[in-house]
């Protein structure tokens, strides 16, 4: 059981890649991949911060900025040089790694005795159990900012740029702003999962990030299907199946681990399980 | 309203793909004008009509709309005066989000969309009532989809939509040429209903010569980047289908 609750922490913690990969590629239609050194970059300044003694607000604070930054950059780079965006993102990626090491200063920063935001509440004496209300209490918070956001009258603009930018644009509406708000809004809510990470694992490593884009990607597709099986057209859903879509994901690599298969082949099976999930809907709609 | 002075527009220049799109071209169009622009393909239309909207900016000339210089402003920037129909019906909505969300956004084309909810039950009552109008029964499906539906049922309610929020100048381009006949009746019928009600000045580019007979106060031919036609209202108001066939022959 202890194996299957710590997925489920782990899902929760990967919410915001899951919220952010959902911004950038399902609501902008911009398939971006700064994900793996943003995720990182939460995660080396939460590491940095916490062993500095900062207060929990300002590290909070610190990762969003330093997240909504690196988006930002691969906006820029994307909109206002005409640059692809997969290569925008591979750039920022390539380069954060440098930043990344700069501001760890060496690979590997152990945090265990330091108190983290999952020491910061403490109704249950279970540690997990007490990590998995602080968890939900975080990821409903964020998951309603998303869906307010998304609601106003700025996240209707939001959601029609990824559909028409040429309305959007008749509409008034500065297409390339909105881009690279919408990145940094997105790589922000990656680094969060970093600093959820960080904290929950108790460690900031210079390697975190690596691969970590497909566990956003397979949520969203997740939710994806799950979303067109069920027709919903509302955005509260949509996050709420996103949501579950990272905690699917983390509950099925969980079981592959329970039923033995090695984990050296962890990255195969995740790799073989987003194609499934991708795949069947095709397979099985070409019958019909 | 409008006023374009010695305009001209060359695509790929310097290049072996030159076009010469737009040639000193100069043109005045008057406010509640409903100017109707025919003319070949290649002939400079659509380029006109874009230089007006400001999604491409013109190599010489300048630009004035509503007595402002407006030359160097791009299309997002004159969303403050200009509505705009494109051609291909899935342009002018946001597929993927409901009717209501495509209003509230043309709602506020001259204004900033803020992070405040904007969509209360006064504007979803607003919203159904004016589709109601259109007589498609259309105002009990504000919450789908507004790509679920057909070509032309999108494009009539992107003509409402353009009068949601304040509008001097409505763009039309070529806006029934991917409709079914009926389809494309109404959405021209509803487009004219429009402008008359609320005395747009509108630029029409059709290669439709029975709308092109039919509507507008002001009928323009262009070729080879040129206005080769100029007729204004009393000369239009006598000018028959047959003779627009002739200038083509």
């Amino acid at each position: 059981m202890g194996l299957y609750l710590s997925a489920l922490l782990q899902g929760l913690c990967f919410a915001g890649i899951a919220f952010g990969i959902y911004i950038s590629m399902k609501i902008f239609n911009i398939p971006d991949i700064t994900t793996d050194g943003s995720y990182t970059l939460g995660g080396v300044v939460t590491g940095i911060m916490l062993t500095h003694n900062q207060p929990g607000w300002f590290i909070l604070l610190a990762v969003i900025g330093a997240g909504a930054v690196a988006g930002a950059l691969t906006g820029i780079i994307h909109t206002k040089l005409k640059i692809n965006a997969l290569l925008a993102g591979i750039l920022v990626m390539t380069a954060l790694y440098s930043v990344n090491l700069t501001i760890l200063g060496r690979s590997n920063l152990p945090l265990l005795s330091l108190p983290t935001l999952f020491s910061v509440l403490n109704v249950l004496t279970d540690p997990n159990q007490n990590s998995l209300i602080i968890l939900s209490l975080f990821v409903a918070a964020l998951t309603l900012l998303i869906g307010y956001l998304l609601k106003t009258d700025f996240g209707i603009a939001m959601r029609a740029t990824g559909n028409s930018e040429q309305m959007v644009r008749a509409l008034g509406v500065n297409t390339d702003r909105m881009k690279i708000i919408g990145l940094a809004i997105a790589n922000a809510l990656t680094a969060l999962s970093g600093y959820l990470i960080t904290q929950f694992q108790g460690f900031a490593d210079i390697s975190m990030g690596i691969g970590v884009v497909i566990i956003g990607l397979g949520s969203v597709i997740i939710a994806e299907t799950l979303i067109s099986w069920m027709q919903i057209t509302s955005v509260w859903w949509s996050l709420v199946l996103v949501l579950a879509g990272a905690v699917i994901f983390q509950l099925v690599l969980a079981f592959t681990l329970d039923i033995g298969v090695n984990p050296n082949l962890l990255k195969m099976v995740t790799a073989m399980f987003v194609l499934i999930i991708v795949g069947l809907p095709r397979l099985t709609s070409r019958q019909a | 309203m409008i006023a374009l002075k010695n305009i001209s527009k060359t695509f790929n220049a310097g290049k072996p793909n030159e076009v010469k799109a737009l040639g000193k071209l100069s043109l005045e169009i008057h406010e509640g004008e409903f100017v109707v622009i025919v003319g070949s393909n290649g002939s400079g239309k659509t380029t006109l009509l874009n230089l007006v909207a400001g999604t491409i900016l013109p190599d010489t000339g300048t630009i004035s709309i509503a007595g402002n210089n407006a030359t160097k402003l791009t299309d997002y920037q004159r969303s403050k005066w200009i509505a705009r129909i494109f051609q291909n019906p899935l342009s002018g909505t946001a597929a993927d989000l409901s009717i209501l969300d495509n209003f509230r956004l043309a709602a506020l084309r001259t204004k900033s969309k803020g992070l405040t909810i904007g969509k209360n039950e006064n504007f979803k009552a607003l919203v159904r009532e004016k589709i109601a109008a259109l007589g498609m029964g259309l105002e009990d499906k504000t919450e789908q989809p507004i790509g679920t539906l057909s070509g032309g049922q999108r494009q009539a309610l992107t003509l409402l939509m353009s009068v949601m929020d304040e509008c001097k100048i409505l763009l039309l381009d070529e806006p029934t040429a991917a409709l079914d006949p009926r389809s494309a009746e109404n959405v021209i019928c509803t487009a004219d209903a429009l402008i008359k009600q609320y005395s747009l000045t509108a630029i029409l580019v059709t290669h439709n010569l029975k709308d092109a007979a039919n509507y507008g106060t002001r009928i323009i031919q262009m070729g080879e980047g040129e206005i080769l036609k100029d007729i204004a209202a009393k000369e239009k108001a006598k000018l028959k289908q047959a003779e627009l066939f002739e200038w083509f022959g």
